[in-house]
């Protein structure tokens, strides 16, 4: 049997998907390491300007450079950070690969911040060791990627949204289906290795603001891989240690502790008080921002209001011209200066990341997922707390692995029936003539994830929760899109629904408490160690139910000491 | 299942006096990591068509007249 005419195949040894961060690190890494090979980067928007770092990045979060720190205190503190329920040796991997990968970035001409002996300007706002380096000149990231793309020749297409991914008889991955997001045509990539870069589910949660789009993360950021490999039959893992993030009000972004905090800004409470101890992002510092607010010392502020006038300027240079940088504009339309003013913060929606949580689909060391000749890397795969170098690692590292996967293998065959179901199953909200909006479903999909799922959790929200989104799977039968692009909306609106049952259906399963308020479980307030040190991995079971189980923790390479363990654990500034 | 239409205000505006989408540009439309950005087939120039912005600036930065304004959604002003 073969394909249709209307389905373009293209035949390549390494597919990589998403295009922001990791997606053309493994790319080049790939050409780098076979010139021979056919390398194509899949993007659903356009690699140019795709991703987390559209905009740049103002730092670098997770620097281990000699002189401050060995990879053996980073994986000490990620480990201590992330409650012991780490793989090292996925941390190590990074970590040993941190400095290389920083001096490789700074020779195709990232500028990173350097002290008046030209050493790497390094700041601390971990707990106990120092990993920050400023990347002041950092809104010109993706041009330098960019050119990096072109002068290694990866075929690069954009504007296609990768929907499944395919597998050979033998379970091993062999490419996927993809929609163009202008034309609504289908195209098949068939691929000896694939590549997942498609960045953090970023829209599972509806932002406090109640504009669908106004999300910390790159909106496009939607789970797209997240819903792909779970349907393809991988492993996820820690999906109940959400992603939460304190962010300034409103807009959503982030505040940058990290930027400000070593220039001497702080969180404080409405009194101006400092309450936690150490401004690094972990589940330990959210539970302690989530009970300011919700007591009677709320709300929570960004106190910049006491720092020097050349201070402010370096800090409105970077926060407004890096990253996110319509924070300016945002500030000036509520006549907000950090002069005089505090800015009011909040809590972010829920939603999986590892670039700043644990939440993703499993990887090991090597970037290997638990399907064959599929890999993960960025914000999407496992590795906790691993930010943007970390996903240039790990892009890295699954570059090499994925071409050396490549080499070891012929072109996979097609499955042509299930290409020729999925075809139509993805087109069919446009063959429709009337039904239920994306936005709609969406929308509800998202709110119902605010009413049930957000922490605190509790069993009976859960359950009415997962309720809830099991009535609403009716409705994708009845979605309805009038254009291309809606259609591009009524495929991610459905991974964002698969997102949500996930986040469901693994919080359920692990019942304990964990992580602060990432896994803040009301019906089962304490860490239950003897029951719960493990991870939990989801996955489709044999009767494509939604399942569980359990993963015990791999022996540690890095011993921690007894008193180091509880480290995060006393965030809260004391009375004294 | 009858359908509705209702009205939004956009973030993004783009000067028609500056913007030369007529003449083949299609920066912003291009840099767009939602794919919002379209032109109008009236006027030939570039104009929000979905209100799905995440108010990243790229439309706004790369422009090369200078034609494109990136405002804060109504919503989170």
């Amino acid at each position: 049997m073969n394909l249709p005419s209307d389905i373009r195949v293209q035949d390549v040894d390494v597919l990589v998907i998403g295009g922001g961060t990791a997606g053309p690190m493994a790319a080049v890494t790939a050409k780098e390491q076979n010139p021979d090979a056919k390398v194509m980067l899949l993007e659903k928007a356009n690699v140019k300007r795709s991703g987390a770092i559209s905009m740049g990045m103002d730092g670098l979060n997770n620097a281990v450079v000699p002189g401050h720190s060995e990879p053996e205190d980073y994986v000490k503190e990620i480990t201590i950070a992330n409650d012991g329920i780490v793989l090292q040796k996925g941390v190590m991997a990074y970590a040993e690969g941190s400095f290389d990968m920083i001096q490789k970035l700074d020779s195709w001409g990232v500028y990173f911040q350097k002290d008046e002996t030209g050493e790497y300007d390094m700041k601390k706002v971990h707990h106990l060791g120092t990993y920050v380096l400023p990347m002041p000149e950092g809104h010109n990231i993706k041009k330098i990627l960019y050119r990096r793309l072109r002068r290694h020749r990866v075929m690069i297409e954009n504007r296609y949204q990768a929907i499944r991914l395919l597998k050979d008889k033998d379970g091993a991955v062999s490419g996927c289906i993809a929609l163009g997001t202008r034309d609504a045509d289908i195209i098949v990539i068939r691929a000896k290795a694939v590549v997942l870069c498609t960045g953090a589910a970023g829209r599972i949660g509806l932002p406090a603001s109640g504009y669908l789009f106004g999300t910390y993360e790159n909106p496009s950021n939607c789970g797209d891989g997240h819903s792909m490999a779970y349907h393809v039959g991988a492993e996820l893992t820690g999906l109940e240690c959400y992603q939460i993030n304190p962010l300034l009000k409103d807009y959503n972004g982030p505040a940058c502790a990290y930027v400000t905090g070593p220039l001497g800004g702080y969180t404080a409470n409405a009194k101006g008080d400092r309450f936690i101890e150490c401004d690094y992002w972990s589940g330990q510092m959210m539970m302690e921002f989530y009970n300011e607010l919700q007591g009677g010392n709320g709300p929570v502020f960004l106190k910049l209001d006491h720092l020097a006038e050349e201070t402010i300027q370096e800090i409105e240079h970077v926060l407004h011209t890096n990253e996110r940088p319509s924070r300016g504009r945002f500030h000036d339309g509520r006549g907000t200066d950090y002069r005089t003013k505090m800015v009011e913060m909040h809590i972010s929606e829920i939603g999986f990341c590892a670039g700043h949580s644990a939440s993703g689909v499993w990887i090991n060391e090597k970037g290997e997922t638990t399907v064959p000749g599929l890999y993960g890397a960025g914000d999407m795969a496992s590795i906790p707390h691993s930010y943007m170098l970390g996903a240039f690692v790990y892009g890295q590292i699954c570059g090499e692995n994925a071409t050396e996967y490549a080499l070891t293998r012929e072109l996979p065959e097609l499955d042509v029936e299930y290409i020729i179901a999925e075809r139509d199953r993805i087109l069919a909200p446009m063959k429709r003539t009337d039904g239920i909006p994306p936005s709609q479903f969406e929308f509800k999909v998202r709110r119902l994830v605010n009413d049930y799922l957000q922490p605190p959790k509790v069993t009976k929200k859960m359950d009415i929760g997962l309720a809830r989104l099991e009535a609403m799977k009716e409705d994708i039968g009845h979605l309805y899109a009038r254009d291309a692009h809606e259609l591009l909306r009524a495929n991610e609106a459905q991974h964002v629904f698969d997102c949500a049952q996930m986040a469901a259906v693994a919080s359920m399963y692990r019942t304990e408490s964990r992580w602060g308020l990432y896994h803040n479980y009301v019906d089962f307030p304490a860490t239950d160690n003897d029951n719960w040190f493990c991870h939990v991995q989801l996955f489709k079971d044999e009767n494509s139910q939604m399942a569980c189980s359990t993963k015990p923790v791999d022996p540690y390479v890095v011993e921690l000491d007894e008193d180091e363990k509880n480290a995060y654990q006393q965030m809260r500034v004391q009375a004294g | 299942m009858p359908i509705a239409s209702q009205i939004s205000m956009v973030p993004v505006v783009v000067d028609d006096e500056k913007c030369i989408a007529e003449k083949g540009c299609r920066t912003c439309i291009d840099v767009c990591p939602l794919d919002v950005l379209w032109i109008n087939e009236e006027s030939g120039k570039a104009y929000m068509k979905y209100d799905e912005c995440w108010y990243c600036m790229p439309c706004e930065a790369d422009c090369p007249t200078d034609a494109v304004t990136v405002n804060i959604p109504y919503l989170l002003r």
